[in-house]
Formats: C-alpha cells, sequence, structure tokens
C-alpha cells in the first residue's frame, strides 16, 4: 500500500479511535455497578430511550409517505421541497432548537393559538423532547428511505398495477415489502440520532430531570459538577451506540444484503 | 373486432401514431425493431402509460369500455388485463402462489379461494408443487411460466405479451414458446405479443404488425410479412434480401441500378425479394442459361449451422448462404469478387 494513503489513513483511524478508548481506560469500573444503579441515571436512561422511540415512530409514520412523495410523485417543485426536508441535516441543532420555540412556545405563531384554545404549552415538556429530536431525526430517514426507494425497481409497481392494485394497495403490498430493509436502517439512523439529540432539545425543551433532561443532557451538566459520573453516562451511550450499530449491521442490512442508501 | 387502439404519444423526438384492432380469441404481434415505440403501444394499452392522442376501447358484453380518449384515461388496475414482462417481475417477497393470487385479492377475492384458484393455474402451467417456493427459487422458464399464469388468472379480456421470451436461453426458450403457444389457443381474450423475434410472432401470433419509428410500415399474416417484406428490417428479419424498382413484364429495374429477371411479369414500382439459398456463388462468371448473373465483393461471411450467410456488395446488395464445404473449396474470404447468380424463377416479385 502506498505511503500517502496509508499514513493519513491510520492517523484518522487513531483519531476516530483514540477518545472512545480514553473513555474506557478513565472509567471508574469499581464504581460502576453503583452509579449506574442511581435513580437520576436510571431516569435519564428511561427518557431518552422512550423519546427517542417515540421520535423514530413519528418519524415513520410522516417520514416514509414523505419520502415516497420525493421518489415517486411527479408533483412540481420537487428538487426544492427535497432542499427543504434536509435543511435540518445541516442547520446546527441549537438553531433548530430556537426556531421551534418561535412557532411552538407560547408566544409563536401556532403555540400561541394552542394556549389559547387548548390552555397547553409545548416547550418544556416530555413532549417538546420528542417534537425536538423528530425535527432533526426525521430527515435521515427521509433520506435513507427515499434512496431505497430509488433504488428498488419501480417496474413492480407496473406489475402490482396491471393486477388490479391501486397506488395504495401497491404501496402497502409491493413497495413497501420490498424497501423493508432500507426503512429499517433509516429508523435504526433516526433513533440513533434522536438518542444523541442535545441542541435543539435543551433549546427548546429545556433541562428537567424526569421530563426533559436527557441523556445527552445529564452527560453536559454532570461534566460541570461530577466528571465521574458523566464519564458513566457516557459509557451507557457509547453501550447503546455500539449495540445500535451492531443491530444494524448483522440484523438487517447483513440479512437482506440490501444497501442502505 | 373487439380491442380497437389508435394511439398517439409523444417520447422526446419519436411521435408514435398506431392504429390496431385485435379481435376475440386473436393473436396480434407487434414487431419493430428496439426503440421503434412497440413498447410504448404496450403501456399505453395496459394503461401505465396516458397517451397524448387517440382512442383505446374494448368491447364487453353489452357494449364498449372507453379506456383512453380526449378527456379519459382509465389507470391500469381498473382494466381487466393481464401483462407478462420481459424479466417476469415476480414479487420477490410474495411465494409463487401468492403472485399468481395476488391480482384475485386485489380484486376482492377471499385469500383461501385466491390460493386454491393460483395453485390450479400453476397446476394448468406446470409449475404443481412449486407454490411454496419463491420467485429466486424458480428457473427462467419456469418463473415467466408462472407470471403468465399470474396474468391469465384473473381472466382478463386482455392479455399482454412484452417480450416475454427474450430473457430466456435458447432450449427453455423453445419449450416455453410451445407451451405459451398452447395458452394462447386457449385463452378467449384479446392478446397483444411485442417482440423483436420474428420467430416469436411467426409461431404464436395469427397478426403481425411492423412497427418502425412509431407507425406502421407493414400488416398481415405471418406468413405473408416473411413471404413478402417491405421495409429493409422485416427482410432482414426474415432473412430474405429486399431490393425495390420498377418493373416492366418480367424484368425489374433496380432502383440503385442493375436489372432482375423475374419469373412472373409485373408492372410499376415493385419489391423483388430474394432468398438467400437461392443464391449460387462462382468464381468465374457462369456459362450457361441462368439470366440473372451479378458480379459482387463478399463483404461478410458468417458461419450459419452448415452453410454460411456471405453478404455481397455490388450493383445488386444480396445475401447468399452456401455450405460450409462449397464455401472452403472456393478459398473465399471477404474481399474476394464472385459471381452472383439466382434463377428467375426463384425471385418473388411484389407490388409497393
Amino acid at each position: 500500500m502506498p505511503a500517502p494513503l496509508l499514513v493519513p489513513a491510520l492517523i484518522g483511524v487513531v483519531f476516530l479511535v483514540l477518545p472512545l478508548v480514553g473513555l474506557l481506560a478513565r472509567a471508574p469500573w469499581s464504581q460502576l455497578p453503583s452509579s449506574l444503579a442511581e435513580p437520576q441515571i436510571g431516569q435519564a436512561l428511561r427518557l431518552s430511550l422512550v423519546s427517542a422511540t417515540l421520535a423514530t415512530l413519528l418519524s415513520l409514520v410522516l417520514g416514509v409517505p414523505l419520502a415516497w412523495v420525493l421518489a415517486r410523485s411527479t408533483i412540481r417543485g420537487r428538487s426544492v421541497l427535497r432542499a427543504l426536508v434536509t435543511v435540518p441535516l445541516v442547520l446546527p441543532p441549537v438553531v433548530g432548537g430556537v426556531a421551534l420555540f418561535l412557532v411552538l412556545g407560547r408566544q409563536g405563531l401556532v403555540g400561541r393559538w394552542l394556549y389559547e384554545t387548548f390552555d397547553y404549552t409545548i416547550p418544556f415538556t416530555t413532549t417538546a423532547v420528542v417534537i425536538a429530536e423528530t425535527f432533526v431525526a426525521m430527515p435521515f430517514l427521509v433520506i435513507t428511505v427515499e434512496g431505497a426507494l430509488r433504488a428498488a425497481d419501480a417496474r413492480f409497481e407496473d406489475a402490482a398495477a396491471t393486477l388490479g392494485a391501486d397506488r395504495w394497495t401497491t404501496f402497502r403490498r409491493v413497495t413497501l415489502p420490498l424497501v423493508l430493509p432500507g426503512v429499517a436502517a433509516g429508523a435504526v439512523l433516526c433513533w440513533a440520532r434522536a438518542l444523541g439529540e442535545f441542541g435543539a432539545t435543551i433549546t427548546f425543551a429545556g433541562n428537567f430531570p424526569g421530563t426533559t433532561q436527557t441523556m445527552p443532557l445529564a452527560v453536559y451538566l454532570a461534566l460541570q459538577s461530577d466528571p465521574e459520573a458523566a464519564i458513566v453516562l457516557s459509557l451507557v451511550l457509547l453501550g447503546v451506540s455500539l449495540a445500535t450499530l451492531l443491530l444494524l449491521r448483522d440484523r438487517w442490512l447483513g440479512r437482506s444484503g440490501t444497501p442502505a442508501a | 373486432m373487439s380491442l380497437r387502439a389508435h394511439v398517439v404519444v409523444q417520447r422526446g423526438a419519436l411521435l408514435v401514431d398506431v392504429d390496431l384492432t385485435v379481435a376475440d380469441g386473436e393473436v396480434l404481434a407487434v414487431l419493430g425493431p428496439n426503440g421503434a415505440g412497440k413498447s410504448t403501444v404496450l403501456r399505453v394499452l395496459a394503461g401505465l402509460l396516458a397517451p397524448d392522442g387517440g382512442r383505446v376501447a374494448i368491447d364487453v358484453p353489452g357494449g364498449e369500455l372507453v379506456w383512453d380518449d380526449e378527456d379519459r384515461h382509465v389507470p391500469a388496475h381498473e382494466r381487466p388485463l393481464g401483462m407478462v414482462f420481459q424479466d417476469h417481475l415476480l414479487f420477490p417477497h410474495l411465494s409463487v402462489t401468492d403472485n399468481v393470487a395476488f391480482g384475485l385479492r386485489t380484486r376482492g377475492a377471499r385469500k383461501a379461494h385466491a390460493r386454491t384458484t393460483a395453485q390450479d393455474w400453476l397446476a394448468r402451467v406446470g409449475l404443481e408443487g412449486f407454490g411454496d417456493r419463491r420467485p429466486t427459487q424458480l428457473s427462467g422458464g419456469q418463473a415467466q411460466r408462472a407470471a403468465l399464469a399470474r396474468a391469465l388468472v384473473g381472466e382478463p379480456r386482455l392479455l399482454l405479451l412484452d417480450e416475454p421470451l427474450s430473457a430466456l436461453d435458447a432450449r427453455t426458450r423453445l419449450t416455453v414458446r410451445a407451451e405459451l403457444r398452447r395458452h394462447l389457443t386457449a385463452f378467449g381474450g384479446c392478446t397483444v405479443l411485442v417482440s423483436h423475434d420474428p420467430v416469436d410472432a411467426m409461431a404464436l401470433a395469427d397478426r403481425v404488425v411492423v412497427v418502425e419509428d412509431g407507425v406502421v410500415v407493414q400488416e398481415g399474416t405471418p406468413s405473408e410479412v416473411a413471404r413478402m417484406p417491405r421495409t429493409d428490417y422485416v427482410a432482414r428479419l426474415v432473412g430474405l434480401s429486399l431490393l425495390p424498382g420498377t418493373a416492366v413484364g418480367t424484368t425489374v429495374a433496380l432502383d440503385g441500378g442493375g436489372r432482375v429477371a423475374t419469373g412472373e411479369a409485373a408492372d410499376g414500382p415493385v419489391f423483388v425479394a430474394v432468398r438467400p439459398e437461392t443464391v449460387s456463388l462462382y468464381l468465374a462468371r457462369p456459362e450457361g442459361s441462368p439470366r440473372n448473373v451479378w458480379p459482387a465483393t463478399l463483404v461478410a461471411a458468417t458461419p450459419h449451422g452448415s452453410t454460411v450467410r456471405c453478404d455481397l456488395d455490388g450493383e445488386v446488395p444480396l445475401t447468399a448462404d452456401v455450405t460450409a464445404t462449397a464455401f472452403a473449396e472456393m478459398g473465399l474470404v471477404p474481399g474476394a469478387a464472385v459471381w452472383a447468380s439466382v434463377k428467375a424463377s426463384e425471385v418473388a416479385v411484389y407490388p409497393r
């Protein structure tokens, strides 16, 4: 192998892996069981898992149809629509949080109406956490599923149409089963992104233990007061992330052999 | 007549404008080169593509069903038709039985009934016991038979076949073609077959329509088309040399120069068709009676079973089939100067 490629590649690997090694090296292994048993950690972990899962479900319900529209429909302005959908991918999450606050906050466009009509406010609730995570994570699902739809042979849909299936039936019975590996991969990516969400969450939902303090927020807070606890929390997140990666590789991508966009 | 279609579609630079009629029980083959617009016509008939003009209508008991006209486009899923695609397009996530049952289920049949009917059809196409397999576990011929069962199971009014045999290897092709012929004979509705292979068209169709550059250039029974091609494309397909010219009695002055003597008399613009096996090659000008003798240059030679197909260039461009032995004995190589001869009685002549 030529050195101009090999050397930067090795440095790259070290750069990516070294921080994780550092995390493992500094971990207070002996206190780990007792630290993990602390109620705040369990609380934050449970909140993170629940809100990330809800955000993923919401993204599936809205994002799969959106991906279908982007991949299959012939509506005008489709490329503009795709650009709009991908904005949250490149937008700093904090900005997303501010934007959500301006729309859904008590003085916001929709939020004021919600407050005046139903006496309901979204910010600083678990609902706000789910909304912030969905906002940031859903584009990952949409992009992945759209890629899978484009890669799938649309002629199967023609065949279904000649067999009497309307477009909805075709979507349910042919298209969706064909791109299921892509949907699964997109959902996992979306879930992982939601799990790690920090900026939009802390801006839009705040940092209240039990209702809006997810794991990343807890890590950040703990780092300022109790670095040991921050390491423990980080280890937990690392474990969950690695488990997700393994699941993604072996469960879905490995077995079906379908690339995830 | 049962299916009447006038299909007008603009596809990029190609304007497709084709008139078709198919009677009940009749098999119409649409023959043409790639890019001639024949698959476009089929997609319009299927309802997968809305035409830019024209009209598509089919007779049903008690009247006529208009599928396409100026202000109507009935989508594919509302048309009682079945379609077989080139590479079968069986749904990979469903078993073979569920594939065949698919069209019954979408049209409201109960699951158990749909599966029973599907299994009956699988037996009819010789796939008994294959129902639980996935499409990927079938051979090419088996998959295409399953695709045929899937298209026919709903008892469609119209059966569309898009190059149904061209993805199969030569041996499988023979058996599947014979089976397809049997099922088409038994099928009471209209059938439109699209192919670029004349053998498929000749073996399966009652009538052939040749489409080139979006328009019909010839129409007739398979034997009419094979004996009297009207374009170079058809002539090449059926292996004839086609020479346009003007006839006076038994002599035809060819448009490209040269004269051909014919057995039958004709007058005015004609086509002259010469079968390759009737053309003889000589190294020296043959002595004796033949009236048709032309000097030529051998430009290409391709082995074809026990014969060699020789493409000749000269005043009268021809194709000749000579036996491999004769080819070797004459020591022919591309570029060789030869004399080509054909008996006047072997030359077909028909009006343009």
